[in-house]
């Protein structure tokens, strides 16, 4: 009587755990240890911020960021005067007083500033080839963080036996290992003011976290709150459980 | 027939309404004293749990619509700001996102309950067609639902699926231009598409609510599958199912609770977080878990208008199910064939549905083949051939005298004399 029942419960938990990876059939990724995995996982702060000046000094000279404010600035520990600073220092398009195109300070309010104005200006400053926004992309590719850490650190010299399109870079971990992006991270490609020694790994992992926290900037407070819903779900499970049995004590 | 009711309830004011408009005494009926099987293990609290799902939808979907522009140009950011801007958002939309996926997860397992159970045979057929047309309704709706946040995946999506009923000869692609608002999946499509959204689900509870009221009229099936005889048979619903329900309600949300807040993507996928591009086609376009089967039972036929027939009709032949099953048990526990074939069908729907996320290519396509098989060959000749060719177990007297253990008799009748003592 049992079997089929177990079997039919095991068989629907099947079909859940085959239904979501099922899609990738891309080398397999090293998975990398992140502050930021788990139910407990919150952002390094120290990395994120290091992230941010990778990202600062190398992705935006292409890459947008627009869905993310420059206030979302405080969730890796950068205070308000910081932000305002910071922000003060990128110019943002707006209407002037005389009712023509104009710029303005940006404040930590607005969204962060896009390299270029429009994607025909991103395509022809990168011989053809749109840089994707940024704002989501450890959502938006299979393997997530680690994918775009392997792809940071996947840049290589081309096998002989490949032969490379115009403009071409070779990359291990890109599907088809052929990628428009230069190699963006090199060793000490960036002063870390922190002491920390800026390899090609280092940059990726702390650029990756910056993402990660741009792509989830709730992660933390949902899973806080998470932790204490299940737990009260619990609790409030074995209480229910526990008025089951006391009404239906007299049954059976 | 017409006249005042004759309340019973004791408050004047409530009993002035309930002689008027006898709600009160109808809850109570239907809800409070309503007989029910004594012998409901939890797989009956399903159908509860799908109940309350959906008013979890609607009421996620409604803020969710409080916040979200169908429109091309801004519908992905403003999923965006949903999820960064508005005060919970990230709750809400996750909530509704995962909330699609438990809403099938607890509706396949209430109808695969009923296939185990025989629970559409006479004289419930109609409560199982009405429950098909949910069904069907629930795989419109979210398929709908799924093209709003318009990303790769929606518009893709949404293009393969309408670009089905061009199979249809002579008319098809007019159908195809009529769905689409236009010739292809533009603005016109996401502002229908969210119209519908927001209409099917308020559909869905007007069927819900025939399928509980016939679900009224004949009564609950129950897992030794035979009729209520005697009142002992039975316990009103409150407190013993409400409370049993409550619990199954609890456990669920557990489970519900930590794939919106620790694993919120984890039935979603990658390509759906990239805006909508109609230049660039994704190197895969597979729909959301609970389509895959199907999916794979369209891609199964080496046919357009085939492979589509084929799909229609593996919902369709749903709803014959109850003329197919030519056995007078019910329950699969009497019956030790069938209840083999009902494994095997299980196992034919998960081979499907992981058939339906893999590239047709290579095993795949065989399995496809084979599992496409067997789905009908269990509804269309199993079935039948089974009702007349297995020999049931016996069954028990009563719902009240219900235990036959393996390899042993009924117990002795002076148990059923004293129903209420505790074993």
């Amino acid at each position: 009587m049992r079997a089929p029942k177990i079997a039919a419960l095991l068989g629907v938990l099947v079909s859940l755990a085959v239904a979501a990876p099922a899609m990738a059939e891309q080398e397999p990724l090293a998975a990398q240890k992140w502050s930021f995995s788990g139910i407990f996982g919150t952002f390094d702060r120290a990395s994120a911020q290091r992230g941010f000046l990778v990202y600062q000094n190398v992705c935006s000279n292409c890459h947008s960021l627009k869905q993310g404010y420059y206030r979302n600035l405080e969730g890796i520990g950068l205070s308000e005067e910081q932000i305002k600073g910071f922000a003060a220092q990128k110019s943002t398009a707006t209407i002037g007083d005389d009712g023509q195109p104009a710029t303005r300070p940006a404040t930590p309010s607005d969204h962060f500033v896009s390299p270029f104005p429009n994607e025909n200006a991103a395509r022809a400053g990168n011989n053809g080839a749109l840089p994707p926004d940024l704002s989501v992309i450890t959502k938006a590719r299979e393997g997530g963080a680690d994918y775009i850490f392997a792809l940071m650190t996947g840049y290589a010299d081309p096998p002989p036996d490949v032969k490379m399109g115009d403009g071409m870079n070779y990359n291990k971990a890109y599907l088809g290992h052929q990628i428009a992006m230069p190699r963006p991270l090199q060793d000490d490609g960036v002063d870390y003011t922190d002491g920390t020694k800026a390899t090609t790994e280092q940059e990726a992992r702390d650029v990756v976290t910056f993402l990660e926290y741009m792509s989830n900037p709730e992660m933390e407070q949902r899973k806080r709150t998470g932790v204490k819903v299940v737990l009260f779900l619990v609790l409030l499970t074995g209480v229910t459980y526990a008025v089951k049995r006391q009404v239906w004590s007299d049954v059976h | 027939m017409a006249g005042l009711h004759k309340s019973d309830v004791k408050n004047p004011v409530l009993n002035w309404i309930d002689t008027r408009l006898p709600l009160i005494t109808m809850v109570q009926k239907e809800y409070g004293v309503f007989p029910t099987p004594r012998n409901f293990n939890y797989f009956w609290a399903f159908g509860a749990l799908a109940m309350v799902q959906l008013m979890v939808m609607i009421a996620t979907g409604i803020f969710l619509a409080m916040n979200y522009t169908p429109h091309v140009a801004m519908a992905f950011d403003s999923v965006e700001r949903i999820m960064r801007d508005v005060n919970f958002g990230w709750l809400l939309r996750y909530a509704h996102s995962n909330g699609a996926s438990m809403f099938f997860l607890i509706v396949y397992i209430h109808i695969f309950r009923s296939l185990y159970y025989g629970s559409y045979k006479a004289p419930r057929e109609l409560l199982w067609i009405l429950g098909v047309v949910i069904m069907l309704l629930m795989m419109a709706t979210a398929f709908m639902g799924y093209v709003l946040p318009w990303g790769q995946m929606s518009y893709w999506g949404a293009t393969v699926i309408t670009n089905l009923f061009s199979a249809i000869p002579l008319v098809g692609s007019d159908i195809v231009t009529l769905l689409l608002g236009g010739f292809s999946v533009d603005n016109p499509t996401l502002n229908r598409f969210f119209s519908l959204h927001y209409l099917l689900p308020f559909v869905i509870i007007g069927v819900v609510f025939l399928h509980v009221v016939a679900l009224h009229i004949t009564g609950s099936n129950n897992p030794l599958g035979i009729d209520v005889k005697t009142p002992q048979d039975t316990l009103p619903f409150h407190p013993y199912y409400t409370v049993k329900d409550s619990v199954g309600i609890c456990a669920f949300f557990v489970v519900y609770a930590c794939f919106v807040f620790f694993a919120p993507d984890f039935f979603g996928n990658a390509d759906n977080w990239i805006p909508a591009n109609p230049l660039q086609t994704p190197a895969e376009i597979v729909p959301e878990w609970y389509l895959l089967p199907f999916y794979a039972i369209l891609r199964a036929v080496p046919s357009k208008l085939g492979g589509v027939l084929m799909m229609f009709g593996a919902i369709a032949v749903l709803f014959v199910v109850p003329w197919l099953d030519t056995s007078p048990v019910r329950s699969a526990k009497f019956r030790p064939l069938y209840r083999w074939f009902f494994l095997l069908h299980i196992i034919a729907c998960i081979v499907l549905g992981m058939v339906g996320a893999h590239k047709p290519e290579g095993i795949w396509v065989l399995l496809g083949r084979l599992g496409t098989a067997y789905y009908f060959l269990h509804f269309l000749v199993i079935m039948p051939l089974l009702g007349k060719l297995e020999r049931p177990l016996p069954l028990p007297e009563s719902i009240s005298v219900p235990v036959i253990r393996r390899g042993g008799g009924p117990l002795p009748t002076g148990a059923a004399a004293k129903p209420m003592e505790k074993v």
